[in-house]
């Protein structure tokens, strides 16, 4: 592990590291660009805290033994890229529905299928929100530097200790390939799972405000009865109409009553804009030059940077809606989160798309022309 | 012995459970709760791990103790990473030949390959049952059924030699018709270090019907297809049954019933049989004179020997070699510089 203090270091190896500090224990992983530093660095350091390194043979595996090591008690991670992460998607939504905290890194790579397989993209945000088949609320957040790939990994583990589900690090080929300065705190912030303290508990239902039931492991002599199919809150599969709204309806809005909590906005020159740059992940690092650029040209530009990209911040996009003339949405794809910011503007000021694809990030100067073109 | 209560009291969850009448995984689950009950082992250390399919349903949620019931075909994936974490738990998996062999046939042969130790049973019962008996990857040649009506096109795996293969070190193949052996090779499985394989013949009297040209009312086939399992199978280094002949017929198999009961000194009888399907059975003293009778029979197609096409069950590998979740624990210690 990095000593406590300032280091120059890869994006995915500041991820890494972000995952032994917020007390990751089991890894488990398939050979993938961007990603691979990540497990080439876990699989060194987590058998020195007693921590577990699997290379599975496959991510749909990878996946389904990080649950499995979730219940046996780990905090528990896989890393992957596009492909790999289509490949996680039926068990992501396993995890849902019981309710497994892990955390999955996805270093977004441009698609579609194998597409320019080493770079940058951010074409898979609309998966971590509906990859997986039926209904549920799903966590992600995008780091924009070496220093938030530490950090936010550190937050995802929080996350989905905390709500007691999967929560998707959006990262990408850019961020994790970078080498920056990382400062890598004295002590950080770690939130572990609620352990029931009595066997009576039930592991799929509770009665406190937060939704979030308690979470036996297994060995501990709970009998737990864990399935994906619908259940009774102690477990037992039961599969009327009343259980499944109840047991999906509780999963959806554990995360939605905590919106407010989880929502994180990075923004920048943002008290008299007229302009917004609405952006994320590496695409809002020439989002952020351009806005410096504009106000030197005495432009009333902001960047609004998403740190949390699900759930949709929407009151806050609802009161920059207010706020600004106009939003550009940056993002290293076809224009896919703009569907989000026009659902949430409804028509209140202009939104203009700036997508872009082929593996390359977007250059300062074309996010200026937009916003001079937005603020003419 | 102890008496059924006594193991549903102390090991089942629920009751009554949702098999079909004279389904094999009654029968299963009850040979794994006699073999954990004369072992001793705590139920509340062990891990029962299963994926979709009537099979997965044999732990989940019947045996109280922790189960997991994940997705189709990963079971052992699952398994593997609660194993690795914790190492303490005896980690058994129930899986079926479409869960385990089919979708799931990577995390099977990868997982003997690492030696890890896991106790898994496959419940072999040659199709996907819950679903309605489509082909599985254990359906034999030429075998009709709902997506297969002109015959089925493929051949089957054998799937104990291929987990043999792949590197486990305890691999048995027994039937729901072999009880006492199967709760034996369950005992052996749970104490041996290492990926630990038992494949069970098992019936399926709601689909077997279609896939073994099975007629007939439900009520008589579960002890038709047991008995088909004990007609089918031969046990690896006992001696064979002897003075026994299988005619197949050409035509109607109660026409050569009759013709073979005629000839002297012989008892006949229909068996099912999973290689042959319908045919009869000839008890005699002297094979040579019976076997070239029968042949000359006009209703019998042909002859064969009490061993052809007979599956082998008993046990096919006990070996040791370096367990993962042991290699596991070495890296740790290696990392840490102890
Ligand atoms: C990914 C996926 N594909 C298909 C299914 C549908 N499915 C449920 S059970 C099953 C067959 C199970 O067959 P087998 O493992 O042999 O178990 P059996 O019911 O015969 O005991 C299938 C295909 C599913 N649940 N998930
Ligand atoms: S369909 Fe077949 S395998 Fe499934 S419960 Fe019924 S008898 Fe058993
Ligand atoms: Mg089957």
């Amino acid at each position: 592990m990095l000593e406590p203090g300032r280091h120059l270091t890869l994006g995915n190896v500041a991820c890494a590291e972000g995952a032994l500090r917020a007390g990751c224990r089991f890894f488990a992983g398939y050979p993938i660009t961007p990603a691979s530093e990540i497990s080439h660095h876990l699989s060194a350091e987590l058998p020195k805290v007693g921590g577990v390194f699997l290379q599975m043979e496959d991510e749909i595996a990878s996946m389904s033994s990080v649950i499995g090591a979730s219940w046996a008690g780990a905090k528990a991670m896989t890393a992957t890229s596009g492909p790999g992460y289509s490949l996680m998607q039926e068990n992501i939504g396993y995890a849902h529905m019981t309710e497994t905290p892990l955390v999955v890194v996805n270093v977004q790579r441009s698609g579609p299928s194998t597409g320019q397989s080493t770079d940058p993209s951010q074409q898979d945000i609309y998966q971590a929100r509906y990859g997986a088949h039926g209904d549920y609320e799903v966590i992600a957040i995008s780091p924009w530097s070496v220093q938030e790939m530490f950090d936010l990994t550190v937050r995802a583990f929080n996350l989905a200790e905390a709500y007691r589900t999967p929560v998707m690090l959006m990262s990408d080929g850019l961020v994790a390939h970078i080498q920056e300065k990382l400062v890598v705190p004295e002590k950080v912030e770690v939130v572990d799972r609620r352990k029931p303290t009595s066997k009576s508990s039930t592991p799929w239902g509770t009665d406190d405000p937060s939704l979030v039931p308690e979470m036996p492991a297994f060995g501990e002599g709970h009998r737990l009865l864990v399935t994906g199919s619908t259940h009774r809150p102690d477990g037992m599969r039961i599969v009327t109409p009343q259980y499944h709204q109840m047991t999906v309806y509780r999963i959806r809005d554990k995360i939605l009553n905590a919106e407010p909590k989880i929502r994180d906005i990075h923004r920048v020159q943002m008290e008299d804009a007229e302009v917004a740059v609405l952006s994320f992940g590496a695409s809002a690092r020439p989002s952020l030059e351009a806005v410096n650029q504009a106000r030197g040209e005495g432009i009333k530009a902001g960047l609004f940077r998403l740190k949390t990209i699900w759930p949709f911040p929407e009151e806050d996009v609802s009161a920059l809606a207010d706020q600004v003339d106009a939003v550009i949405v940056v993002e290293m794809n076809f224009g896919k989160l703009v569907r989000e910011v026009e659902r949430v503007a409804c028509g209140r000021t202009k939104v203009v798309s700036l997508g872009k694809i082929g593996g390359q990030l977007h250059m300062a100067r074309e996010v200026l022309e937009a916003i001079r073109g937005a603020a003419a | 012995m102890k008496s059924l209560y006594y193991y549903r009291d102390r090991y089942v969850r629920a009751q009554p459970t949702a098999f079909c009448p004279g389904c094999g995984g009654g029968i299963i689950l009850q040979c794994f709760l006699r073999a954990i009950d004369d072992l001793g082992i705590d139920k509340d250390r062990i891990l029962a791990v299963s994926g979709i399919g009537c099979s997965a349903w044999i732990p989940s949620p019947y045996f109280d103790g922790d189960t997991l019931h994940t997705t189709h075909g990963r079971a052992i994936a699952f398994a593997t990473g609660a194993k690795a974490f914790n190492p303490d738990l005896t980690t058994v998996v129930f899986t079926g030949d479409g869960d385990g062999a089919g979708i799931g046939g990577n995390h099977l042969i990868h997982a003997a390959r690492r030696n890890i130790d896991l106790k898994v049973f496959l419940v072999n019962n040659f199709s996907y049952a819950m679903t309605g008996g489509q082909i599985a990857p254990t359906t034999l040649h030429g075998e009709t059924t709902v997506t297969s009506p002109y015959g089925n096109p493929e051949s089957p795996f054998d799937i104990t030699q291929l987990v043999k293969a792949a590197g486990a070190t305890y691999v048995a193949k027994w039937s729901t018709y072999h009880v006492v052996e199967l709760t034996n090779a369950m005992k052996e499985a749970l104490q041996h270090k290492g990926f630990s394989f038992i494949e069970i013949l098992s019936q399926c009297p709601t689909q077997q019907r279609r896939v073994f040209n099975l007629r007939g009312a439900l009520e008589s086939l579960p002890p038709r297809i047991l008995e088909m399992f004990g007609e089918s199978t031969y046990v690896r280094g006992r001696p064979g049954k002897t003075g026994y002949l299988y005619a197949v017929p050409k035509g109607d198999v109660k026409e050569t019933l009759i013709q073979a009961e005629a000839l002297e000194g012989v008892k006949a009888r229909i068996v099912d049989h999973i290689g042959f399907g319908q045919v009869v059975r000839v008890e005699t003293k002297q094979p040579e004179v019976t076997r070239e009778k029968l042949g000359g029979l006009s209703s019998v197609g042909g002859v064969a020997d009490h061993l052809e096409k007979k599956i082998e069950v008993g046990l096919f590998e006990r070996s040791e070699r370096p367990e993962f979740t042991e290699s596991l624990r070495a890296i740790m210690r290696k990392a840490k510089g102890e």
